[in-house]
């Protein structure tokens, strides 16, 4: 599946694009585990932009469930953003929003992890 | 033509409805019932109807026992938990004492909530009853034994009057059991768990409690699909969300709502019925668990629409 990363200060944005199902979530985590290498320090952060996610199913979440696992063990950040209104209501339904942090737009994602 | 009867449904731990609970309904349906006109008897029942069932019904407490009432005269029952208790009194009640019957029994496994209902399975003191206690784990027999030694329990194992035989099941094997063609696939629990596909006259009703999907495993969710493949009926251990499925409670052996809708999906099965309901989730909740996983259903649906309940204590469902 197409994935693209940037960088804004200690904050990786990773943006993948279409479904994360069951024929493209290994993709997806090859895609994100090397990134939680990379996202140390105190003000790591890891932000999801699903704007361009139409759907995500368990295994999507699971590599969420990583990254955020990964990553707040050494004092970092996780979030998801600009999510689709299906991918919020599944976030929703499966009890995400204890998972990583929610926010409505990825800049809002990056002013609250930059201003932390 | 199939019948799948619920007599225990709850996960782990029997529960039961208490005094607060009870007045917190009734207070609930009085409220409603302000400015409502129940004169008849009639109108009464449609009120109460109208309620909803987290205040005018309940989940039940018992835990796991499911009947598959495939029309032939033996009795065909999956676990002994709690349930198995009102199965057996119902089933008195039906023959009487004297008339001799066959329970073929299907164990998941020998967690305690999932044989705590034998010492109370009120048939299996009578003779000439016949018990086939069928399932994959070796230590079964030792199990359901054990339970009911001193100091655990009163009545010896050995003061069963009935004709008690134990069959071990190989995984992936079919079997014949009463005009039933029975599957067992072994399933990822703490000393394992097995699930049960049950096929005749072209319907098919899977029992696949106490079984954890890891998520991300390929080979495992194929097994699962195969295993669930066009099945009319799917009851599902959806006993937690997957967020605690996959963290906090991680091998602690039990599945989440969203697995059940995906394999579910991906095998194009008919039904799936949520079950093993976790004891913390008071009616309300499973109620809206249910609500949430019909939702999920409608949103992700592709071209296969999948019907999605959840199992109470009484609950029955015809295929």
């Amino acid at each position: 599946m197409e994935t693209t990363n940037r960088v804004h200060g200690d904050v990786v944005v990773v943006a993948p694009a279409g479904r994360v199902d069951h024929e493209t979530a290994a993709d997806f985590e090859r895609g994100v585990v090397p990134l939680l290498d990379v996202a140390t320090g105190a003000r790591a952060g890891l932000v999801f932009d699903l704007a361009r996610v139409t759907y995500v199913s368990s295994v999507g979440l699971r590599v969420l469930m990583i990254a955020s696992k990964s990553l707040r063990a050494r004092g970092g950040r996780v979030a998801v953003a600009a999510m689709q209104p299906v991918v919020a209501e599944i976030l929703e339904i499966c009890r995400f929003g204890a998972v990583v942090e929610i926010f409505p737009t990825v800049e809002a994602a990056l002013e609250a992890m930059n201003n932390a | 033509m199939m019948r799948v009867r619920f007599w225990g449904t709850r996960g782990s731990l029997p529960v039961a409805l208490t005094a607060v609970d009870v007045r917190a309904r009734l207070i609930a349906a009085v409220r409603s019932a302000r400015g409502a006109t129940l004169a008849t008897d009639e109108a009464v029942e449609s009120f109460v109807d109208a309620l909803g069932f987290p205040v005018a019904g309940t989940f039940g407490g018992h835990t796991s026992c499911v009947e598959i009432d495939g029309g032939s005269a033996a009795y065909i029952l999956c676990d002994l938990g709690s349930g198995a208790r009102p199965f057996g009194q119902a089933a008195l009640a039906r023959h009487g004492a004297a008339s001799a019957q066959t329970y073929h029994v299907f164990m998941s496994h020998v967690h305690w909530d999932h044989i705590m209902g034998l010492p109370f399975f009120m048939p299996a003191y009578l003779p000439g009853n016949r018990l086939r206690i069928y399932g994959g784990h070796r230590e079964l027999e030792a199990a359901l034994r054990r339970q009911m030694e001193p100091p655990s329990f009163p009545v010896p194992f050995s003061c069963f009057g009935a004709d008690i035989e134990f069959v071990h099941l190989e995984p992936g094997v079919s079997h014949e059991v009463d005009g039933m063609t029975v599957t067992t696939l072994r399933q990822r629990h703490g000393g394992d768990s097995y699930g049960y596909r049950f096929e005749k006259n072209g319907r098919t009703v899977v029992y696949s409690t106490d079984s954890e999907h890891t998520v991300g495993e390929p080979e495992e969710t194929s097994r699962f699909v195969e295993f669930f493949r066009n099945a009319d009926l799917v009851v599902f251990d959806g006993m937690y969300s997957l967020a605690d499925a996959i963290s906090v409670k991680a091998d602690w052996g039990h599945s989440s709502n969203i697995v059940g809708v995906e394999l579910c999906q991906l095998a194009r099965a008919a039904h799936l019925c949520l079950f093993h309901h976790e004891p913390a989730y008071d009616d309300a909740t499973i109620a809206r668990v249910l609500d949430e996983t019909r939702r999920l259903e409608e949103i992700t649906r592709g071209d296969h629409a999948l019907r999605v309940s959840a199992a109470y204590d009484g609950l029955e469902i015809e295929l």
